[in-house]
């Protein structure tokens, strides 16, 4: 498909790429190139390929066959990142920085400059803030990674692939955990690294960006290459069609009118709670109330209080209509209340086991029979939540770091579900998963409160909060700035709420 | 430091290193048994095993409490000092006991529940500190390391602290007498044995303990009162050294400075030896079993034998520790493959 000839040579190529791990073929003859100055976004359903043709890219693994050309001479890229040295880097999307050091160590890390056997800090610090400033980084080299912000700390992995002579820049996911704002200073550091003909791949889910920024795509589809086209030539809509190889019409289920005379299950006065200051709202059976408001906005602090995870300073909180005072994790769960986290790796799921015990762990008291563990009425769960969830994994006894985000984030909602909430708080619902699994996902809440569940839905992504909420909240450093509804659930009015340029006289 | 190589090694190295962690100890066990009888075939003779059994019994009754506390994501370096203190309060109390009580069973029994009083007490206070304290556990046991091991020779003025006789001739059946051919000692042993597996591996409690050392975050999101889980593994800890201790005094009937010296560390041995992760999250009480065995067997190899002298006991049981690490390094297989 690439037919332009007047573009720059390949400085990466990927030539019929096949691998397969054990006899399970996870990429078939796929082919891939990186011109210089170029952004190439790499697209595709989570399990489609996209990280396995990455750490082919940039040597992490070997290609079962098929060829890597490097400057059009066939290569064998080093293992275990030494491709760094060939100008090939690979960011992954779990940064790897040293979080007590400062920035210039992390950008030296390895290759300190020493003057008479000493280290050279001078010099380092002076190499550093020539690449932050060239960059248009607003920290100092002597600032400890522990104390930026995650886009800060990926702009360091930056100038650190940078500060290696780097030519491609495989980027895995780099926009996931950042703000709009964050996202657009991000934008304009690489179309900074564009012009000095870095060549950058770019994964992402968020197709609205791939078409911003993206100069190609090339789009995967069950570890089959479909298509590489100017990014110019598509619209999100048909990249995600190419994605998932069917209509996304339905990406929303369609909207239940909510009972609006349905009893309160939730209400919450005055709640103060560390960074919550003085937020009041209430949540009907059955509903979907949206919260949305930037990162940092206090969203998750509030259902953190809620459920007993942070401690509640002043507040009331009425549970199905009684008063109930702070509850510990445990007591919110028997009362019926559970959240379910933004960050499923870190407080979600025990990676390095297997589903069966990550399942039960929440609800666990359940499966106690005579002081002991049930197992047969655990493993009966399982298989009842891989159908229910349609979790998909290659093997039951998988540890569950091994599966696909799209699969974790089922089997987390799976073990949240699995305690029969009444309430369910779900915290970004589909953080860095697949279109596919999105939709499944979204069908799901909407079951769920048709069936009388109350759902609060914690989102950044617009889109998903317009599209399935009954309501919305709109919170701010803290503060509730607005409750929408109906017609007036839209970006503009969220987004006028969310920054502050409008205010509600609450109650 | 990357995790590039996982998904490779998944299904073949999977397997194969889970099988090896687990008859790994045991056939090292076995290997060290037949050394053992080609020097010296009097190693299997019934005296000599049961004396096996039996020594090895302290350790690993402690070592079971350790499986917890480490499977927890903890530490516990206060064991040692722990039954040294444990000692030398039962024995004075004892002693003080004999002019009201007598010297029969019930002041025995007055000890022994002492004892236990004494051992959860201490693990609670190690928990305490640990989870409302929010200081290291490493920090908090090697304090009341410190502390335990220098009341017990505060107790003794620096000497040694001695069982009255008439209640050694009372007590000292728990040591030395045996029911259905084991010693006594080796009961209490497959009894705490058989409980500690049953709590890890069958109850909600042993599930909560290795989230807890698998990430701690999770464990709390998923509605699991961490505090409470690790304060009870001390406590648990505690009841063991308690345990531990009731069957010691008897032996020697005294207690000094020196008793229970390094205990902690054969205890820690004994765990990692038996495949339990030191950082957490996975433990396995039937390996520590066989991890005290073992250690309690080179002592006994090197006793019956001249080609090695008896001195470098601690020699063998530091090499046979780092041997066992090495082998159950996951990326063992891996490493070598490439």
């Amino acid at each position: 498909m690439s037919v332009d000839t007047t573009a720059p040579a390949a400085v990466i190529e990927a030539v019929n790429i096949s691998k397969s791990f054990g006899p399970v073929p996870v990429l078939f003859s796929v082919s891939m190139d990186v011109r210089p100055g170029e952004v190439h976004a790499l697209i595709g359903e989570n399990g489609a390929g996209k990280s396995t043709l990455m750490k082919i890219l940039s040597g992490f693994h070997d290609p079962t066959s098929g060829q890597i050309r490097l400057d059009g001479k066939q290569t064998d890229l080093p293992p275990n990142g030494g491709a760094e040295k060939l100008g090939v880097v690979l960011i992954h999307q779990e940064l790897n920085l040293a979080e007590q050091m400062t920035v210039e160590e992390n950008v030296f890390l390895g290759r300190e400059l020493k003057s008479n056997g000493f280290l050279d800090k001078a010099a380092m610090q002076a190499t550093v803030r020539k690449y932050l400033d060239e960059i248009g980084l607003d920290i100092s080299p002597t600032d400890r990674i522990s104390d930026l912000t995650i886009a800060q700390k990926q702009m360091v992995e930056i100038v650190k692939a940078v500060s290696r002579n780097a030519r491609i820049l495989i980027m895995d996911e780099p926009t996931a955990v950042l703000t709009e704002e964050e996202t657009q200073v991000f934008f304009r550091q690489v179309e900074k690294l564009k012009e000095s003909g870095v060549g950058i791949v770019f994964v992402s889910h968020k197709l609205n960006e791939v078409k911003e920024i993206a100069d190609r795509v090339t789009i995967l589809r069950d570890g089959q290459w479909i298509d590489t086209r100017a990014s110019s030539d598509l619209t999100p809509d048909m990249m995600a069609q190419m994605m998932v190889g069917r209509e996304l019409s339905d990406l929303y289920p369609p909207m239940h009118e909510a009972d609006v005379d349905a009893e309160l299950v939730l209400e919450v006065q005055n709640l103060r709670a560390p960074s919550v200051n003085n937020v009041s709202f209430s949540l009907r059976k059955g509903e979907i109330l949206g919260f949305s408001g930037l990162i940092g906005s206090g969203r998750t602090a509030v259902f953190e209080a809620i459920c007993g995870l942070a401690p509640i300073e002043a507040g009331t909180i009425r549970l199905f209509g009684r008063d109930t005072g702070p509850t510990t994790v445990a007591q919110a769960r028997d009362l019926g209340l559970a959240y379910l986290t933004k960050d499923r790796k870190e407080k979600g799921l025990l990676l390095d086991k297997k589903m069966r015990p990550n399942l039960t762990l929440f609800a666990l008291p359940k499966f106690v029979r005579n002081f002991r563990l049930d197992s047969k009425a655990e493993e009966d769960a399982l298989n009842r939540a891989i159908r229910r969830f349609d979790v998909r994994a290659r093997d039951k006894e998988i540890t569950v770091g091994k599966l696909s985000g799209g699969n974790q984030q089922k089997l987390l909602l799976a073990k949240i579900m699995e305690c029969d909430p009444k309430i369910v708080i779900i915290d970004e619902p589909t953080r860095g998963i697949d279109v596919g699994t999105k939709q499944q996902i979204y069908h799901f809440i909407a079951a769920l409160a048709a069936e009388g569940v109350s759902v609060v839905v914690i989102s950044s992504e617009m889109p998903e909060i317009i599209g399935i909420c009954h309501r919305v909240v709109v919170m701010r450093e803290g503060h509730i700035t607005g409750v929408l509804t109906g017609d007036h659930i839209n970006e503009n009015e969220i987004m006028r709420y969310a920054a502050g340029l409008k205010r509600e006289e609450l109650h | 430091m990357m995790t590039a190589s996982d998904d490779t090694a998944a299904k073949p190295a999977k397997r194969s290193s889970i099988d090896f962690k687990t008859i790994g100890p045991a056939v090292a066990l076995l290997i060290l048994c037949i050394i053992g009888f080609l020097l010296n075939p009097a190693f299997v003779s019934e005296g000599n095993l049961t004396n096996l059994l039996t020594r090895s019994a302290f350790i690993g009754i402690i070592a079971v409490g350790a499986t917890f506390v480490i499977t927890a994501g903890g530490i516990d370096l206060s064991v040692g000092s722990m039954a040294a203190a444990i000692s030398g309060v039962m024995i004075i109390i004892m002693n003080n006991a004999v002019e009201t009580m007598g010297s029969g069973v019930p002041t025995v029994l007055l000890g022994c529940g002492l004892a236990i009083v004494l051992g959860i007490g201490a693990g609670w206070v190690n928990g305490a500190l640990t989870t409302k304290g929010k200081i290291e556990a490493f920090i908090v046991t090697l304090g009341t390391m410190g502390i335990y091991r220098s009341l017990v020779t505060y107790f003794a003025d620096g000497g040694t602290l001695s069982l009255n006789f008439d209640i050694r001739g009372t007590y000292r059946p728990v040591y030395y007498d045996t029911f259905l051919g084991l010693p006594f000692p080796v009961w209490v042993f497959i009894a705490v044995a058989i409980c500690g597996w049953l709590l890890l591996n069958r109850t909600a409690f042993g599930r909560y303990c290795t989230a807890i050392g698998s990430n701690e975050a999770v464990a709390r999101y998923s509605a699991i009162n961490v505090d409470r889980v690790k304060t009870l593994t001390y406590v648990i800890q505690g009841l063991c050294v308690s345990f531990a201790t009731i069957i010691y005094v008897p032996r020697l009937g005294s207690a000094s400075a020196s008793t229970g010296v390094l205990w902690e560390l054969e205890a820690i041995a004994a765990v990692i030896i038996g495949g339990t992760v030191l950082k957490g999250g996975y433990g396995r009480i039937g390996g520590t079993i066989l991890g005290a065995l073992i250690l309690t067997t080179i002592g006994n190899i090197l006793n019956f034998t001249d080609v090695i002298s008896n001195y470098l006991n601690g020699t063998m049981q530091g090499l046979i520790i780092i041997v066992a690490v090495f082998l159950q390094r996951s990326d063992w297989k891996l490493g070598k493959s490439k």
